[in-house]
Order: C-alpha cells, then sequence, then structure tokens
C-alpha cells in the first residue's frame, strides 16, 4: 500500500468518495458526543466545595456556566454546518441512535 | 360389433393408455380433448359409453354432464368420470350431476376396464 | 389613570399587529409566496414558545429565590438541541413521515394505532397544561395591576378577573381564527407560526433591553455588576445538587414531550434542515433569554422595598426608575410569552381532544362510522374549534377557582414532572422494537399516579383532597404512602422525590410489561416503521387491495379532506400508476398513503379504523392470518363483556361476520391451491402407473411399443421430479428461508448465459433475440444464480408462448440511476387483460396447458425479485407479452 499515492488514478475513483463518507460517520459521532459533554460540563459546579468559606462566588459560576453554553453553541454550530453538506442518500442511510 | 367408448381427456398420455386398455379388450375407442364443443360430439357420436375427464380445456367435465343429462338423448347414457383432483366434493359432486360411476387417477387399468364393462351389462 | 390607558391603548394595537402578521403570512402562504414564512430562523424563534411568561418573569422570581437554579430550566433543553442528531432528528423524520399530529398520536401510532393510549396522553397533557395556562393568565394579570398600581389607587374597573377573562377570550379568537382556517392538522399554521416569530423576537428584545438598562444604566457597566452580585444574597454558589441534576432532566424532559413544544417541534416542522439551524441558534435563544436574569434579580432586590414580589422585578425595576417607555416594552414582553404560549398549547391541546376524544365518540353515536354519508368536515372543525375555547376556558376556570395565589407559581415545574411521564413511552417507542402497547399503558399509568398523588395533588396544598394528616403520616396512617416520603425515604426535596419515584417506576413498569406482553401484528409493523425510519423506504405492506373499492374510499376521502384535494389526489395517485381515469387501483402504497394523509385531519387511529372498514380485505400471509386471529379473539373477549348492550353486540358481530368471512376465503384459497397441486401430481402419476401396468400385464408388445411406453414413463417421472422441484423452491422462497448468494458479475454475461441455458431445453420453438450490447454493460451485486433462473423462465415463456410466425424476443435494459430495468418483450399477440391479473398466481397457467410446465415460474419468479429487493411486473401497453425485472440501486455494483 506504501505507493499507493504514485499510482495513476485508475477507473473506480472510490477512494476519495470512501474517505469522504468516513469522515462524514465521524462528524455525526462528534455531533452525538456534543450533549454527552455538554451534561459532563454542566454537572462540574455539583463538585465544587459546599463549605461556606470556600463558596465559589456567583460571578465566578455565571461566567463558567455561560462560557460553557457558548462553547456547545458554537461547536453545535459548526457541526451542524459540517453535516449540512450530507448528501441526503448519507444521511438516510445512517442508522440513527446506533453509534 | 364392437362396443363403442368415447374418452374425453385432454392428456395425450392417459388417452393412449386407455385408448389401449380397451381396444385391446376389443372396444372401439373415440377420443376428443376439448371442453367446448364435447357434449355435441358425444351426441353425433352416440357412444355406449362416455368416460369424462373433470379438469378440460374450454369447459369443466361438471358442465358437460350436466347438459348431457339435461337432455339430447343422453339422459341415459353411461358415464364414467375420472379426476384427479381427489376430492370428497368431486365424488358428491359427480354423484349429484348424475354419473354413474366416478374414479380418482391414478387407477388401475383393471379397474377402467371393469368399470366400463360393468357400465353397459358386459 | 393615563399610563394605564396608554397600556390599553398598545396592547390593542399590538393585538392588531400580530392579526396583521397572521393575516399576511396566512395569504402570501396561500399565493405561493411563503417561501420566507419557511426559513429556519421563523422554525427557531417559534421554538421560543418555550420560555413562556413563567419564564419572562419568573426566572428573575426564581433566580431571586434560589439563585442560579433558574438556569437548569434552560440547559435541560439547550442539551436536547445540541444533541438533536439523538433524538428530535429521528423524532421530526417519524413525525414527517408518518403526519404525526401531536405527542398522542405519536404514542398511539407507534403502538398499534390504539385510541386507548392516546386518550390517556391526552388527559394527561390537559390536566397538567390547564394550570399552565392559568399561569400564564394569572401573568397578564399581576402586570396590567403593577401598572394600574403605578397609575394611581382605584382602579376597581380593571380588575383580575376582567382582565383575564377578556384575554382568554382574544386568545381563542385568535387561536380559533388562524389555528383552524385549514382542517389539516398536519399543515403548517403558517399565520400563528409567524405571529409567534414576532412575539419571540419582541420578548428577547424586550428582556435584553431592561438586562442592558440594568447593567449599564444602572449598575454602570459589567465588572460593576458582577461585584454587585458578588456582594447581594446571592453571591455564593449553593445549589441542592439533586434539584440541579433533576431539574435539567426534567426540563430536557418535558421540552420533548409537552404537547405545544411537539406543535412547533415536529408537526410545524417544513424542512429537517432547519433543525440543524435550530440546533444551534435555540441554545443561544434560551442563553440570552438567560443571560440578563441574575443582574435583574439583584437589582430588584437592591432596590425595591423589602416584600416586593420578584416575579414582577422585570416590570417593577423599571418603573421605579421611571422608565415608563422600557417597563411598557417589557410589558410586551410578558405579554408575547403569556400569549403565544396560550395559542400554541391551545392548538396542540386541541388537535389532540378533537382527533382522539371527540371524533371518535362521535363517530360512534352518528353510528356507521366511514360509511354515513355528507361531508364531516366541518364536524372536524367545529369539534376542533369547540376544543380550542374549551382548553383556553378551562385555564380561566382554573384560574378563578384557585384564585390565582400562590400555588400556581410553583405549578411551572409540576407540570412539567407530569407531561414528562410521556418520555419512556415515546424513547422506548422509537428506539425499541420490544416496547409493547401494554407496557406503555402500564407505564403511563403508573407515573400518572404516581405524580398526581406525590406532586399534583400536594401542591394545592394540606386540605384539597389530601387532609394534612394524609399529608403528614400518609393515608389511613399508613407511614410508607406518605405523598412526600413514599416508601419511607423521607429528606428528598418534594419535586426531586416526586420526579425520581415517578419516572423510575413509570421506567420500570413500561419495560417489565413490554417485555412479558407480546404485541400486536400492526404493533410491530409499527414499531418497526418507527425504529427503523432511517431504513425504511416503502415500508411493509399492511393492506391488500383485493376486496377494496377505489369509489367507496375515494368518498370516504372526499368527506374528510374536501371534495377538490381528494381529487386531486386520487387523480395524482392514478396517473403515478399509469391508469386511465380517476380512480386509481387500490394498491398496499395507496392505501397506506392515502391513510397517513387521512390521519393528519383525524388522527392515526381512527384513520386506519375508516380505512379499515372500506377494505376490509388482506392478503395471504402468514402475518395477516394472525392478524385476523387476534382481531377475532379480541373481538370474542369484547362481546363477552358488553352483552348486555344490545348495540355493542350487533356491533361485534359485524365485526365477527366480517372477520369470519376474512377466514373463510382464506380457507378458499388454501382448499383450491391443495386440489390444483392434486391435479398436478396425479396426472403424470396417471400415465406412469397406468403405462407401466401395460408394459407388466400386456403380452406381446413390439419393439417400438415398448420403446415408446418407457419413454413416456420415463418423461412423466421427469415432469413429476420437476413439479416437485418448483413447489420445493417456491416453498422456501415464500418462507423466506432462502440464503441469498451474492456475487459480482456482468449484466451482459449473465443474460448470454440464461438464453443459452433457456435455448437448451427442447420445449417451444426457435427464437429470435435483439439485444443490444452497450446497455447490457452493467455489472451486479446480486444473487446471480437466482436471477438467471428469472431470466430463464422469462425466456423459455417466450419460446412456448409467443404465437407470431416468427418468434422474436426483444431484450431492453434501461438503467435509471437507482433502479435498474431489463425489459422482455416479443412480438406475440401478448396476454389478454383478464389473464394479467393472475399470471404471477401459482398454477396460473393460460392457454394450452400442453405445453409444459406446471404454471409455477413466474410465481417463483416474482418471489425471487422479492427476495432480492425488485419485482417483476407484467407492462402494459406493448404489443405483446412483455415482462419487465426492476433491480434496486443496492443490487447493482457500486461504481
Amino acid at each position: 500500500m506504501t505507493n499507493s499515492a504514485d499510482e495513476p488514478v485508475g477507473p473506480r475513483p472510490t477512494i476519495f468518495v470512501e474517505k469522504q463518507t468516513y469522515r462524514m460517520r465521524r462528524i455525526m459521532d462528534a455531533a452525538r458526543l456534543v450533549p454527552l459533554l455538554g451534561v459532563v460540563f454542566f454537572a462540574i459546579p455539583l463538585l465544587w466545595p459546599t463549605d461556606p468559606e470556600m463558596r465559589i462566588t456567583t460571578s465566578r459560576t455565571i461566567l463558567y456556566l455561560f462560557g460553557v453554553w457558548v462553547v456547545l453553541i458554537l461547536v453545535t454550530m459548526r457541526l451542524s454546518h459540517v453535516l449540512r453538506s450530507l448528501p441526503p442518500a448519507d444521511r438516510s442511510t445512517d442508522r440513527g441512535g446506533a453509534l | 360389433m364392437a362396443k363403442k367408448v368415447l374418452l374425453i381427456e385432454d392428456e395425450p398420455n392417459i388417452i393412449e393408455a386407455i385408448s389401449f386398455i380397451l381396444s385391446r379388450d376389443g372396444w372401439q375407442v373415440d377420443t376428443h380433448s376439448n371442453g367446448h364443443d364435447a357434449a355435441d360430439v358425444v351426441r353425433k357420436k352416440g357412444p355406449d359409453v362416455l368416460i369424462l375427464d373433470v379438469m378440460l380445456p374450454g369447459r369443466s367435465g361438471y358442465d358437460i354432464l350436466r347438459d348431457l343429462r339435461s337432455g339430447g338423448g343422453t339422459e341415459t347414457l353411461p358415464i364414467l368420470m375420472l379426476t384427479a383432483r381427489g376430492q370428497g366434493k368431486d365424488r358428491e359432486m359427480a354423484e349429484k350431476y348424475g354419473a354413474n360411476r366416478f374414479m380418482t387417477k391414478p387407477f388401475a387399468n383393471s379397474e377402467v376396464l371393469e368399470a366400463v364393462r360393468n357400465l353397459v351389462g358386459v | 389613570m393615563g399610563a394605564l390607558n396608554a397600556l390599553i391603548a398598545v396592547c390593542l394595537s399590538y393585538v392588531a399587529l400580530l392579526f396583521l402578521v397572521a393575516f399576511f403570512a396566512e395569504r402570501s402562504a396561500m399565493r405561493g409566496r411563503g417561501g420566507w414564512l419557511r426559513s429556519p430562523i421563523v422554525y427557531t424563534l417559534s421554538l421560543s414558545i418555550y420560555c413562556t411568561a413563567w419564564t419572562f418573569y419568573g426566572a428573575v422570581g426564581y433566580a431571586a429565590r434560589s439563585g442560579l437554579e433558574y438556569l437548569t430550566i434552560y440547559i435541560g433543553p439547550s442539551l436536547v438541541m445540541v444533541g438533536w442528531w439523538w433524538i428530535l432528528r429521528k423524532l421530526v423524520r417519524i413525525g414527517r413521515s408518518q403526519r404525526i399530529t401531536s405527542v398522542a398520536d405519536l404514542i398511539s401510532s407507534r403502538f398499534g394505532k390504539s385510541n386507548l393510549l392516546a386518550v390517556c396522553v391526552t388527559i394527561l397533557a390537559v390536566i397538567s397544561a390547564t394550570p399552565y395556562i392559568a399561569l400564564q393568565l394569572q401573568s397578564v394579570t399581576l402586570s396590567f395591576a403593577v401598572f394600574a398600581e403605578a397609575g394611581g389607587g382605584g382602579q376597581s374597573l380593571y380588575t383580575g378577573e376582567s382582565t383575564a377573562l377578556w384575554v382568554a377570550m382574544g386568545l381563542s379568537l385568535f387561536t380559533v381564527v388562524f389555528g383552524t382556517r385549514n382542517l389539516d392538522a398536519n399543515e403548517r399554521h403558517h399565520g400563528v407560526v409567524m405571529a409567534i416569530a414576532v412575539e419571540a423576537v419582541v420578548k428577547l428584545f424586550a428582556l435584553l433591553a431592561v438586562g442592558a438598562f440594568v447593567v449599564w444604566g444602572i449598575s454602570g457597566g459589567v465588572s460593576e455588576t458582577l461585584s454587585r452580585i458578588d456582594a447581594s444574597q446571592l453571591g455564593q454558589w449553593q445549589v441542592n445538587g439533586g434539584r440541579w441534576a433533576g431539574l435539567i432532566m426534567l426540563s430536557a424532559a418535558a421540552f420533548l414531550c409537552l404537547p405545544r413544544m411537539f406543535q412547533v417541534l415536529v408537526v410545524e416542522n417544513d424542512d429537517e434542515g432547519h433543525l440543524r439551524t435550530a440546533s444551534w441558534a435555540f441554545p443561544l435563544y434560551v442563553m440570552l433569554m438567560s443571560l440578563f436574569v441574575v443582574p435583574i434579580a439583584v437589582m430588584g432586590l437592591d432596590l425595591l422595598p423589602e416584600g416586593s414580589n420578584p416575579d414582577l422585578f422585570v416590570l417593577t425595576v423599571p418603573l421605579s426608575q421611571g422608565q415608563q417607555g422600557l417597563a411598557m416594552l417589557s410589558f410586551l414582553g410578558g405579554f408575547s410569552s403569556a400569549t403565544s404560549m396560550v395559542i400554541v398549547a391551545a392548538i396542540a391541546l386541541s388537535t389532540m381532544v378533537s382527533n382522539h376524544i371527540v371524533m371518535p365518540i362521535f363517530l360512534r353515536v352518528t353510528g356507521g362510522g366511514a360509511s354515513v354519508s355528507g361531508d364531516v368536515r366541518h364536524v372536524v372543525l367545529l369539534s376542533r374549534r369547540v376544543s380550542i375555547t374549551g382548553v383556553v376556558m378551562l385555564g380561566y376556570i382554573y384560574y378563578r377557582l384557585t384564585g390565582g395565589g400562590e400555588a400556581l407559581a410553583s405549578i411551572g415545574l409540576v407540570s412539567f414532572a407530569g407531561v414528562a411521564q410521556v418520555l419512556p413511552a415515546m424513547l422506548g417507542g422509537i428506539f425499541w422494537r420490544g416496547a409493547t402497547r401494554l407496557g406503555a399503558l402500564a407505564g403511563l399509568s403508573v407515573g400518572f399516579v404516581i405524580w398526581l398523588y406525590a406532586l399534583f395533588l400536594p401542591s394545592f396544598g394540606p386540605g384539597f383532597i389530601l387532609s394534612e394528616a394524609a399529608l403528614l403520616n400518609g393515608p389511613f396512617g399508613i407511614d410508607w404512602l406518605q405523598p412526600q416520603a413514599l416508601f419511607g425515604i423521607a429528606g428528598l426535596d418534594p419535586l426531586v422525590h416526586a420526579l425520581l419515584w415517578s419516572m423510575m417506576l413509570n421506567s420500570v413498569a413500561f419495560f417489565t410489561v413490554s417485555v412479558m406482553t407480546f404485541p400486536s401484528p400492526l404493533e410491530r409493523l409499527q414499531g418497526a416503521q418507527f425504529v427503523n425510519v432511517f431504513q425504511h423506504s416503502g415500508g411493509p405492506r399492511s393492506w391488500s387491495g383485493g376486496v377494496a373499492q377505489s369509489e367507496d374510499l375515494m368518498i370516504m376521502a372526499q368527506r374528510i379532506l374536501g371534495a377538490a384535494e381528494a381529487r386531486a389526489l386520487f387523480q395524482r395517485e392514478a396517473t403515478r400508476q399509469g391508469v386511465r381515469g380517476d380512480l386509481p387501483e387500490p394498491s398496499p402504497d395507496f392505501l397506506e398513503s392515502l391513510e397517513r394523509e387521512l390521519s393528519g385531519s383525524v388522527g392515526g387511529a381512527t384513520a386506519h379504523a375508516m380505512v379499515g372498514q372500506i377494505v376490509g380485505g388482506m392478503s395471504v400471509s402468514v402475518e395477516d392470518l394472525m392478524a385476523v386471529a387476534d382481531e377475532t379473539a379480541q373481538m370474542m373477549e369484547y362481546s363477552n363483556r358488553l352483552e348486555a348492550q344490545s348495540r355493542e353486540v350487533t356491533r361485534t358481530a359485524r365485526q365477527l361476520r366480517e372477520a369470519n368471512s376474512k377466514l373463510t376465503r382464506l380457507s378458499v384459497q388454501k382448499d383450491a391451491f391443495l386440489s390444483q397441486i392434486s391435479h398436478e401430481l396425479r396426472t403424470p402419476m396417471t400415465s406412469i402407473r397406468a403405462f407401466s401396468e401395460i408394459l407388466r400385464d400386456s403380452d406381446g408388445l413390439s419393439g417400438d411399443e415398448l420403446n415408446k411406453y418407457a419413454s413416456i414413463i420415463h418423461d412423466e417421472a421427469l415432469r413429476l421430479t420437476r413439479l416437485l422441484d418448483d413447489l420445493l423452491d417456491l416453498s422456501v422462497l415464500e418462507n423466506g428461508q432462502v440464503n441469498l448468494n451474492l456475487r459480482h458479475g456482468q449484466l451482459g454475461d449473465l443474460l448470454d448465459r440464461s438464453v443459452a441455458a433457456a435455448a437448451a431445453s427442447d420445449d417451444g420453438r426457435a427464437l429470435r433475440l435483439t439485444r443490444d450490447a452497450a446497455t447490457e454493460a452493467l455489472s451486479l451485486h446480486t444473487d446471480l444464480d437466482r436471477l438467471s433462473q428469472v431470466f430463464i423462465n422469462l425466456i423459455a415463456n417466450a419460446r412456448k408462448y409467443c404465437d407470431a410466425d416468427q418468434p422474436t424476443l426483444d431484450i431492453r435494459v434501461t438503467d435509471h440511476g437507482d433502479l435498474l430495468w431489463v425489459d422482455f418483450v416479443d412480438n406475440g399477440s401478448g396476454i389478454s387483460t383478464d389473464a394479467q391479473d393472475v399470471i404471477f398466481e401459482k398454477f396460473a397457467r393460460i392457454g394450452e396447458p400442453r405445453v409444459g410446465g406446471a404454471g409455477l415460474g413466474l410465481a417463483i419468479s416474482r418471489q425471487i425479485m422479492q427476495r432480492l429487493g425488485g419485482e417483476i411486473t407484467y407492462l402494459r401497453g406493448e404489443s405483446g407479452a412483455a415482462f419487465r425485472v426492476s433491480l434496486p440501486r443496492p443490487a447493482m455494483a457500486a461504481q
């Protein structure tokens, strides 16, 4: 397989398509992962100290929570933009739900 | 003079077999293989015995039977019905429409011969 | 006084503006110029009805009382939206492909179109939505009162009741006018959606304006605001962990299950692509909605006198600073939040009430079901309008009865917990094929009862149905039944406690009962369509149109869809089928799509019943036999139970008769088949026996005769073998036990081989073939042997039956991209129209039976093509006999 790049392009340009499909699959995986990350990050404040002396101030909490929120929105925006270019046929063959 | 049998049947091999059996016994065998005009053929030829298959192209054997029994000089013609369907229902139909004998395929050659002989009282 | 008059004037002009917006949106949609109405932004904005007055005003109050906990209400839905690839995408696809009209319809359709389930979900939804609607009316009333106070005392004219009543009536009117313009609940309400989008902008703008005023106008900047927050009583992160996690989960669940959210998310969805935009835009919207909540709350606590209602800070903070205009804007924001929620909730609930409660009762009372003459469209519309008014008025009555007191404030989350009970059945239904109707019913009932007992009733405080003693010590002193400490687990937050038990036992009941019960065939069919929504293309057959009368279907469809639309639908289908005239063949595909079309108007269960009543017939398959048996068993049970009621009994008896006649028809078909087999087997056996007896018993046969008779026996034995082979082949194919041996190959080679094999047999006459090698240069990936079996059969048939002087067979290949057609057309006189319907049936031999073969060839070919995912059809309109073999894309090799 080492010299495959040097070979002339044959009658079957499927390798390129395969690669793209592969990449799309991974982007779908990423789209599935986003909410799970969200759950984890939004749950982190539960681990913060409850000791009255060491409590985190509300302003920092606000910055943290809204920061997570903005990051989630940006990531989703990016992913949904990439998924937009997915050909319809590919979208329908996805098993939806299964990892 | 030899007695006449008319055989109405559509399978060539079966026609051949029955003709062979009956001719060897001294019968004069006529055959016909279409249901459409079977009743007319029977009336024209005036056989002593009729062997009638049930599943015929064009017209069912029961129809022909009913037609023959309804008039035209064939009301009392001895008729042997043959069928390959072999359900109790078929025997009832045959009896109801006035067949004298009813036999299910496959049959023993001697049975057919016996039945034809009995029907004309030989 | 002046302020109040101005407020009323602004309010009325705002309402007039909304009417106008809705009206023009509706008009341009009707003229087909509504492209901009269907943009993803409008879709996203319409989702904002999630933010009701409870969140517009209440979020600040919530923050003033419990700090950052209010964020959970927005984080939950945000997570659902960013996770659209998991659930929403599937939900929207199912909703669109099955023409789902509501949450109740979704659950009912999934579980075998059970109306009982639909009724349960509807009742649950109405019970939990009513207090919520009351809450919206209360918020408008309260905000009015704030202005009345600000405008000077003695405003007895504008008492809460009259305001609430006016608002309720106005909302009913708006919803009736724009929510029931068209009968098809599945069609988009462009006017309503557009008005809601405008309201969404108004409320976001209002809240941002108040927030900006507080941060930059009063505090003097972001850092000042942050330090002010830290200095206030909300200054430290102190959130109850259980509530934090529980509420995120609860709001996420409610976001999926709330009837009004389902309405905008799924039913009003025009394009699945919009979901992609909404997946980030909606979280952005709610994030902005919650951005300034804490600053406003802190400022209100700082500026306003002790004991002011924090729920109204959004209004009272600008008022206290003399900002009348800003307060007015904020009032409009709150007004928008309240009205848009009530409008959509009323549409969603009325669809459910009308489709699953009113219409079934109406159809039953009027007796004949689908066979009554006359147009029922006005009945459906009327029932929907009455339901809308009923739902809104129910909210008003609730508001009056509870006096609009403190009890309402907490009802938001209680209501969320109520609708969340639908979640297990919903998710189970779309992801798990094993979920059954009884499971869903069990889960829903268990969840509903626990919610009612542990959360809803106690939310009214002691003395309402549950006495104080019962609340504290359990009913009749049974300790472990204490509503707020079930099974002796005390000390939990009441909401988390109720949520935990109701959802847990709900899911357990749903799962356990699903595992233990067996779904009906229809349930399994629907389950497969829902769970595999991304794979299913045509969907399994459910109807067979053998007995259906297109005309009856047409009459029924006209009554539901309206004459023009029904005619257009039938015409379209007739054209698609290539049938001349207006009436298409009642093919299974058509019946299924018709049923879906109807379900947009009257709900899945009713539509199924209506089509079923007319079609009646089923094709002969094990599954259908099961369905008939299942139906019969159910009806027997039914009739035993209702023996006393003679009318019911007559009805049941009729259905039993129908089921019986179905079974009789099936039995007749089976008899005919057996009798055919008997005939085909006995005929060659007769020759064999007769000639073997001749050979045995006859003396003096000539050598020729011996030879001839022996070869007759031989030929007939071969014929018998061939017949048995065919029968076994067919039986294997029909039972689906056949293993496909998929290989790559060239279509041209395959045809060459098939032609050679067909020519090798000595049946029939010589045949001239015309082929085009260029079109045949296609590679295939399929079971080549089976496909060639089909080709051989078709070529051999042409040899046997083509009656032209010089028989010629034309083999044409057409590549349609996703479909490959191989047509076999001969130049004979073709097959008569009558015979065309039966040639693919077993033993359907046409014309001379002499030419060999038992009449199983085409039946086998049809089965093979089904297994290969394609089909074989008779082509009408050619001069000779013409067959088309269609192979789908997957059977062709990828390029």
